[in-house]
């Protein structure tokens, strides 16, 4: 098969004679139970292309390098624009987000391999659900009494909007889990993204109101004891999150409300209010 | 007797404010969502929140929020909504407040605000610039909240196919389709709440994510929902083009400070940087000298395409103008509006900061959507608790966020769109409980055999579509449709281009017939749901366009020069007596509703009068 057929009609008629491709190599799981492998692609070149817009080439044109028609690669995606978080992949070896992956600044062939400590959906898509499960384990919300007209919430400095506003942009990616040594698929181990919600939640006034709470859901199996301290998760995170300042700042916590639970158990009036289970 | 459910369909502001409004009245909901509530496209959101709180010692008031809102709409908003919308404002921002919304601040750590498009007032409150991800968080973590208080039942990956009638026509419930297993299920619920957002998708490219291909809205239309206003299509005037989107540059760059500008001389190939003041054509500010950078964003839009198309005047000769913020220091660039700097940096590779950005208009927003009803009260704000509000014509189905057709009229204010769905839930998930209230018979005395018929058809529509071995790809006939909306449905429309563009629909309508699905596989088939879709987004296509074919004028958003009033002789319109005279007599003709509903030939398009109890029209004049 020549390139001319290699390409679905809509690309034929924009590729140019002489045009780059870019080559992919692709992982491949029709589900959790099948098994899995690369698939090659080649994808015309197109200046400012991202893995994303690549991606929906192959959507328009579903055939392998081979010339083989194949399946459309199933990947998760939204917003484009790194805030949604959907998009979390494994590029050339590197955990990251694949709409700001842009081509040209990427190595070729362009491997792309799904998160691999999540459970496998299909292709590239994985299952995050632990990562919803852990934020309502550590309580991530600031408590209301209601929704109706209360007035306004505390004053607020500029330097304590500023802390937490970098630890609220947060896109529960979960980089910062597969970059992670002590996560694997069968362990409890939370990592960094819910722990620094803690940091995030218990700066708010309001939120330091149950601040303990919080910390409680940081303790025990899958906790934060579980941090190796490898630093990784600080490095891949999309949003540049000081994952472990926070990580350090909750570990001083935790071991303060230990020593606290240990001995002043009786002084503990807190608890009686919204207290933990 | 059973107990009461509710459904929810989308993980938006509007829905996830409905979903909060329910738990909090002792009801359960069941919360269906395409992805994960917190990816939703809420999160795309960048400049702020508008309420007329007046902490800037400006005199703001919530009325001057209502008639910035309706003429910026070029009154065709629906009047009693928006009033209670820009009134409960201030209340709206203090709970995200007290949900602990990361605001920026004054030095005194008060609520901090800045100007937006077509107001002359501080009245936007801000996160950064990605002030509709931390609302959005806000409300998901509330949310969560009641989920583990088990108060919410989340259908993350599931699909809203279709709604459920009994024999009354009545909305009882939804089939939805689990997206990773594909199973169909039917969801009984005493009433639903559609908000399931815009139709960006429709028109390929824009600014929207790409999970918002209108296909719920779609489906409710070709199941007897009216689809109203459809024409009306908001087209931001700076994005920044891409080959697989086209991503925002936030109003809130202007708010700051951003000046839009091109070399006076065409073709200037000099690096902006080294073009002298001088030199520079800041057109907006002068054609506008009251607003300025911030006229409402249809105005920008047109004067950017005018300047672009019409006289060549883009940069490089290209389609797109300079967007400036290198006067403005860059601390205070990063206080306010990193969110949008690192996006450019990221994606263009300059940065903003020290070199102007190029951005050119792109989709952005639908005022138009699913026809919604308010009762009005005694202060002409929707009736608290009415079972009227964000009704639909359907009995028990309810529509609110982007996905309704009310608050905006022919154009939408910046910073108006994360308000109107917290107010649509704020006002829709009570409006649902008084509905189940008045109900004689609650959706658990339906027999079960209407829920089983329903699922069954679905499953026999997605049987059908498995079998589908043509030759057309989905995601090619929907790249069609995108390109031609765009070309012919966005800033610029003429009658013969939108008879095309008909003519298009119809032909890939037809194609669609002889689609190939691709995958047959059972887990997380894509392309199977997608095929779906499609269908249903062309319906809001043909809609769209054909709304905009038949209203012969230029209104807000939906610009026909065949049809424009010629300038006024004076530079206030209103003192030119002969002009006000034509504006009266086409005001008169068109200040209407566009109403379209479902035929087996096509939309069939009505007109319904505008009530205007809160604000007489008034010539829209900005310059």
């Amino acid at each position: 098969m020549d390139e001319a057929t290699k390409v679905g009609p809509t690309t034929e008629s924009r590729v140019e004679a002489g045009e780059k491709w870019v080559n992919f190599r692709i992982w491949r799981q029709e589900s959790a139970s099948a098994p899995g492998g690369f698939e090659e692609f080649r994808v015309p070149h197109r200046k400012g292309a991202n893995v994303i817009s690549c991606l929906m080439e192959i959507q328009r044109n579903p055939v392998n390098a081979a010339g083989k028609a194949t399946t459309p690669v199933t990947w998760d995606a939204a917003c484009l624009e790194e805030v949604c978080g959907s998009c979390a992949m494994n590029i050339n070896g590197r955990v990251r987000m694949a709409c700001s992956a842009l081509v040209d600044k990427l190595e070729w062939p362009i491997t792309l391999e799904p998160m691999r400590k999540f459970p496998m959906v299909r292709d590239l898509c994985v299952d995050r659900s632990r990562m919803f499960e852990s934020l309502k384990r550590v309580k991530a919300w600031v408590e209301l009494d209601g929704t109706h007209n209360l007035g306004p919430g505390p004053r607020q400095s500029q330097s304590e909007q500023a802390q937490r506003y970098v630890l609220s942009t947060c896109i529960t990616c979960g980089s910062c889990l597969e970059a992670c040594p002590q996560i694997t698929q069968d362990n409890d181990f939370m990592g960094a993204a819910p722990i620094s919600q803690v940091r995030l939640f218990n700066l708010h006034p309001t939120g330091a109101m149950h601040a303990e709470d919080r910390l409680h859901g940081l303790m025990g199996p899958g906790g934060i004891q579980d941090c190796g301290k490898a630093q990784n998760c600080v490095q891949v995170c999309p949003k540049e999150i000081p994952l472990t300042t926070s990580i350090a700042a909750m570990n001083r916590d935790v071991t303060k409300l230990v020593v606290k639970d240990l001995f002043f158990k009786d002084e503990e009036t807190e608890t009686a209010v919204g207290g933990p289970a | 007797m059973a107990e009461q459910r509710f459904t929810v369909v989308g993980g938006g502001l509007a829905g996830l404010m409905s979903v909060i409004k329910l738990c909090e009245a002792g009801h359960k909901v069941d919360l269906l969502s395409i992805v994960p509530v917190k990816r939703s496209h809420s999160v795309c959101a960048q400049g702020g929140i508008n309420g007329a709180v007046n902490t800037k010692g400006e005199g703001d008031h919530p009325d001057i929020h209502v008639k910035d809102t309706l003429r910026g709409g070029d009154f065709l908003a629906e009047q009693t909504s928006v009033k209670g919308m820009c009134y409960a404002a201030p209340g709206v921002i203090y709970l995200l407040d007290r949900m602990g919304v990361p605001f920026n601040r004054t030095p005194e750590g008060l609520l901090d605000f800045r100007r937006f498009g077509g107001t002359l007032h501080h009245r936007t409150a801000f996160a950064g610039a990605t002030t509709g991800q931390q609302l959005l968080y806000a409300l998901d973590e509330q949310v969560r909240r009641f989920e583990a208080a088990g108060m919410v039942n989340k259908f993350e990956y599931w699909e809203w196919l279709g709604m459920v009638k009994d024999g009354s026509g009545r909305c009882v419930g939804s089939i939805a389709m689990d997206l990773r297993t594909m199973e169909v299920r039917a969801i009984p619920a005493e009433a639903v709440m559609l908000a399931t957002g815009g139709p960006g998708i429709v028109f390929g490219r824009s600014t929207n994510s790409i999970i918002n291909t209108g296909t719920a809205a779609g489906r409710a239309y070709l199941d007897g929902a009216i689809y109203a206003n459809g024409e009306f299509i908001q087209v931001h005037p700076t994005s920044i083009p891409g080959e697989d989107k086209l991503r925002l540059m936030s109003e809130s760059v202007r708010g700051e400070g951003g000046r839009v500008w091109v070399p006076k001389k065409k073709g200037d190939t000099r690096d902006p940087v080294t073009i002298p003041e001088d030199e520079r054509w800041y057109f907006l500010e002068e054609k506008y000298p009251k607003y300025k950078n911030l006229v409402p964003r249809d105005v920008a839009t047109r004067e950017i395409f005018h300047i672009c198309r019409e006289l060549g005047m883009g940069v490089g000769g290209r389609d797109g103008v300079y967007l400036d913020v290198t006067h403005i220091p860059a601390a205070t660039l990063d206080a306010k509006i990193k969110g949008v700097m690192e996006i450019y940096e990221k994606f263009v590779g300059d940065d903003p900061r020290h070199h102007p950005m190029i951005i050119f208009p792109g989709m952005h927003y639908s005022m138009g959507g699913v026809y919604v009803t308010f009762e009005a009260g005694p202060n002409l704000e929707p009736l608290a608790a009415s079972p009227k509000n964000q009704a639909t014509n359907i009995p028990g189905l309810y529509a609110s966020g982007e996905a309704d057709h009310a608050y905006h009229g022919a154009n939408r204010l910046g910073a108006n769109s994360l308000l109107s769905c917290i107010y649509g839930g704020i006002i829709g998930g009570p409006a649902m409980v008084s509905y189940a209230k008045n109900v004689v018979k609650g959706a658990a005395s339906v027999p079960s055999s209407v829920f089983e018929d329903a699922k069954k058809q679905w499953e026999e529509r997605f049987a059908n579509i498995d079998k589908m071995n043509g030759t057309e790809n989905p995601y090619v006939l929907a790249r069609e449709l995108g390109e031609v909306m765009t070309e012919n449905v966005t800033v610029v429309r003429r009658n013969d281009r939108l008879r095309k563009t008909l003519d298009k629909i119809a032909e890939l309508q037809d194609r669609w017939k002889r689609i190939n699905v691709l995958d047959h596989g059972h887990s997380s088939n894509r392309p199977l749901s997608f095929v779906n879709q499609l269908w249903n987004m062309f319906a809001l296509g043909e809609v769209i366009t054909k709304s905009a074919l038949l209203r012969d004028e230029s209104r807000g958003a939906h610009y026909k020069p065949e049809f424009q009033l010629p300038e006024p002789k004076t530079k206030d319109p209103t003192q030119d007596p002969e002009w006000m005279k034509a504006w009266k007599e086409r005001h008169q003709k068109w200040a209407k509703t566009t109403i379209a509903r479902w035929t087996p030939k096509g939309s069939e398009i009505t007109y319904e009068d505008i009530s205007t109890p809160v604000l007489d029209p008034e010539p829209r004049w900005y310059a």
